[in-house]
């Protein structure tokens, strides 16, 4: 053993010790009962009386994790999500005691698919990642799923994992299973980086370095494992420790030559169109979309990774899409997962076919940070996109100089065209909304609710608030909120899972709410039922810690997408196709959401499937919520 | 609930109403529908047995994401035959050992026995100053 008995200090001897008593309690009765094996353990004389050995040092005012707080506090994590596990104990004392439960504040969750999903929907609102401990093995498998959504859609996540690396500190039985030679081994594929530091100023470095990597576009999880020892074990007094200073990296930017070159495309278009997904990071990038929009006057089609454009602006032309986009000359494509699927379409028939739906000879200009960092085993990497200018580059740190490279190159013809161009776009745009109001009408009063009818009714209590909606609105919602309401501002709108993983959206939606908290606005959560049923204890969690959240279920009590894709195979097959709720429905019998939310402290009604009793319950909901509370309301709808 | 959008297509918001265009031709409000035959009250009871409202929704009124409107007002019924056993978009082809003529002439009595919608100029909700908010 490398360590000498007396560097032995803390945990493991307090577990020899306990370990001791235990055993002389048994040697005591000599007979033990039923009575005393059922009762706790009772120390004996000579543990009570007996000194321990001058060696041993049983208490300590300054352990490690004390110091690792401080770290955290420098790096401005407001909240811990967590569910408690014994291979972080100490991280956990060191917040609650040490730390004052404040900044960081320990958020209890009952599952760490939870804890990453909240850290994901936090992430969205607030720009920068919340923590999140996770124990060991268990922990972090539970947690896997959420991670790899988290790193489809490039949002920062800070992982902090107890594990107990010394085989020698470990205790006899569960701790053995709660322990892994190299932990981050289970999500290397799809964290960005990740460490273990041995030694309190390694763990300085690594912990502002894992931030700093997680914040730099592309932004994505990191995994720092935290030794069970170095939490729990004193900090030397001749440590020396220090934070190391914290220096986000710019976010990189486009080669000015390339950036010139799409100015230059953009400019001498006829029909450039502008798609972007994951382009608004932040506000700022929302402004300048809009300006770079305006300057040209092209059409703007949002895939809503986040809100990128006013879902209202005369130019986004999201619900045109195949119209813009076959007309189209000049595609500029801003964080874009799969800006193939963008120009082509895909037939998901016996024999599969694509087609190219864009015009000859059309440019396609890529930006996006994801040239810059890729990993190859899960293939989030969609198809290979054919461009003819890939910038390499963040695209809200690009579009300043994209916009100012336009700028330069717009003389009074050109000024005039777009001008042309900008009016016929808005009428067009106009026409589209006329068309989608009317296609709201059909299934307006059905039983079950429309989505249509659902999402006109929640906008009608929500539009003269402070509002936010925090969750996805497609494929279940047939995007309606997106069509019907009016989104101006970036935190109204954060997207979908990012890696489709289902039960993100329940715990997204807290975790948004819990970043929306602080700034008084109405968090709106439009909630799947399966997805819920994943792990409905996050309802708990926001009963719980008063995280105020409104929940409005699309209860359409089927795995819907399944449904169909059963329906496909069934007549692919010539099978015949009353089959297709086998394995893919949720009924028989149907979920009572109303009273799931109640039991967890969640002022939950429904079901609700006439629409006529929508608002009213909608409005008594929302007072639940601007009193500081959960509410849920459980609304039967239509598939879609 | 939706498990997932699209696994295996991976159709974005966007690119679905593309999709979605394949099918449009099934829907056609001003086209002059054909006097079906069949019984709307059985087909009523097929369009929901055989989850033709999975797609399509329980009063035909469609989604952008799944499959368009096909009621009320279908188009005419041999060009509704027609589509549903050789579709051009991502509609799954329903032979004959699947939906027989008779029950796919009760299910187009179905949709053609849907009430007209309300008009979007009376119901408040649909209103454009119900858009309009107020400054914060």
């Amino acid at each position: 053993m490398a360590k000498s008995k007396t560097s032995s200090v803390g945990r493991r001897n307090f577990l020899k010790t306990a370990a001791a008593g235990s055993v002389a309690t048994l040697i005591a009765g000599a007979q033990p009962s039923i009575h005393s094996r059922s009762a706790a353990p009772i120390m004996s004389k000579a543990a009570e009386t007996g000194n321990p050995a001058s060696v041993e040092v049983l208490t300590t005012d300054r352990p490690g994790s004390d110091f690792m707080i401080d770290v955290f506090k420098s790096l401005g994590l407001e909240y811990i999500c967590a569910n408690p596990g014994s291979s972080f104990r100490g991280l956990q004392e060191s917040v609650v005691n040490y730390g004052g439960n404040k900044a960081p504040e320990f958020i209890t969750c009952c599952h760490e698919e939870s804890a990453v999903g909240m850290a994901h929907g936090y992430a969205k609102i607030e720009g920068k990642p919340l923590g999140v401990f996770a124990h060991s093995t268990v922990g972090l498998q539970h947690a896997a799923m959420a991670i790899f959504n988290a790193y489809c859609d490039r949002v920062p996540v800070y992982i902090v994992l107890g594990n107990t690396i010394d085989a020698t500190m470990r205790r006899p039985g569960v701790e053995w299973d709660h322990s892994v030679q190299d932990a981050a081994a289970m999500v290397r594929d799809y964290v960005k980086w990740d460490d273990l530091p041995i030694s309190l100023p390694h763990f300085a470095e690594s912990a502002v370095r894992a931030y700093k990597i997680a914040m730099t576009p592309p932004m994505m999880p990191v995994l720092l494992v935290s030794d069970a020892e170095l939490q729990e074990n004193p900090v030397a007094d001749n440590a020396g420790l220090r934070i190391p200073k914290l220096t986000l990296a710019t976010p990189p930017q486009g080669d000015s030559g390339a950036v010139a070159e799409a100015a230059r495309l953009l400019v001498a278009a006829e029909n450039p169109v502008i798609v972007a997904d994951r382009a608004a990071r932040t506000p700022a990038g929302m402004a300048h979309l809009i300006e770079l929009a305006e300057t040209l006057q092209a059409p703007v089609i949002d895939q809503a990774a986040r809100l990128n454009f006013p879902t209202r602006h005369p130019l986004n032309h999201s619900q045109r899409g195949r119209e813009v986009i076959a007309e189209a000359d000049v595609i500029l494509g801003l964080e874009l997962t799969d800006f193939w699927g963008v120009v082509t379409s895909f037939r998901d028939q016996l024999q599969r076919s694509s087609r190219f739906i864009a015009a000859d000879g059309v440019k396609l200009i890529s930006m996006t940070a994801g040239d810059l960092y890729m990993k190859g085993n899960y293939q989030d990497i969609q198809r290979y996109p054919e461009v003819d200018l890939a910038i390499a580059a963040d695209a809200e740190a690009t579009l300043p100089s994209l916009i100012e490279a336009v700028k330069r190159l717009i003389n009074e013809d050109r000024k005039r065209t777009f001008q042309g161009r900008g009016s016929k776009l808005a009428s067009a745009q106009q026409d589209a909304f006329e068309q989608t109001r009317t296609d709201a009408i059909y299934g307006w009063d059905a039983n079950p609710i429309s989505t249509a009818r659902l999402s006109a009714e929640l906008w009608a209590q929500i539009k003269d608030k402070d509002w936010s909606l925090v969750s996805d609105v497609a494929p279940g919602m047939s995007n309606w909120p997106l069509r019907l309401w009016e989104f101006d501002k970036h935190y109204q709108f954060i997207g979908g899972a990012g890696g489709y993983g289902v039960g993100y959206g329940a715990p997204a939606a807290v975790g948004a709410a819990l970043a929306n908290r602080k700034h008084g606005r109405l968090s709106v959560n439009i909630q799947c039922d399966g997805d819920l049923m994943y792990a409905p204890g996050v309802l708990w969690t926001a009963a719980h810690h008063h995280i105020p959240l409104l929940n409005i279920m699309h209860n359409n009590r089927a795995y819907h997408q399944e449904v169909m894709h059963l329906q496909r195979m069934a007549n692919r097959h010539n099978r015949g196709i009353k089959r297709a709720g086998i394995g893919t429905t949720i009924s028989d019998p149907n979920i009572d959401f109303a009273k799931l939310a109640q039991s967890m402290g969640v002022h939950g009604e429904g079901p609700i499937s006439d629409p006529k009793d929508l608002a009213p319950a909608i409005r008594r909901a929302i007072e639940v919520v601007e009193r500081g509370e959960p509410a849920l309301v459980d609304v039967v709808t239509q598939p879609r | 609930m939706d498990r997932a959008v699209s696994r295996r297509c991976g159709i974005r918001r966007f690119i679905a109403p593309l999709m979605i265009a394949g099918f449009l031709i099934v829907v056609c409000p001003g086209a002059e529908a054909q006097a079906s035959t069949g019984n709307a009250k059985n087909g009523k009871q097929i369009y929901a047995s055989f989850g033709c409202y999975e797609c399509h929704g329980r009063e035909g009124q469609g989604s952008v994401l799944s499959g368009p409107r096909i009621g009320p007002h279908p188009i005419q019924f041999s060009a509704f035959v027609k589509y549903i056993r050789q579709p051009k978009g991502q509609m799954p082809p329903y032979t004959d050992k699947v939906v027989s003529e008779v029950e796919l002439a009760d299910i187009y009595a179905f949709l053609q026995s849907l009430p007209p919608p309300p008009d979007p100029k009376k119901i408040p909700l649909l209103n454009p100053d119900s858009g309009a908010k107020k400054s914060k």
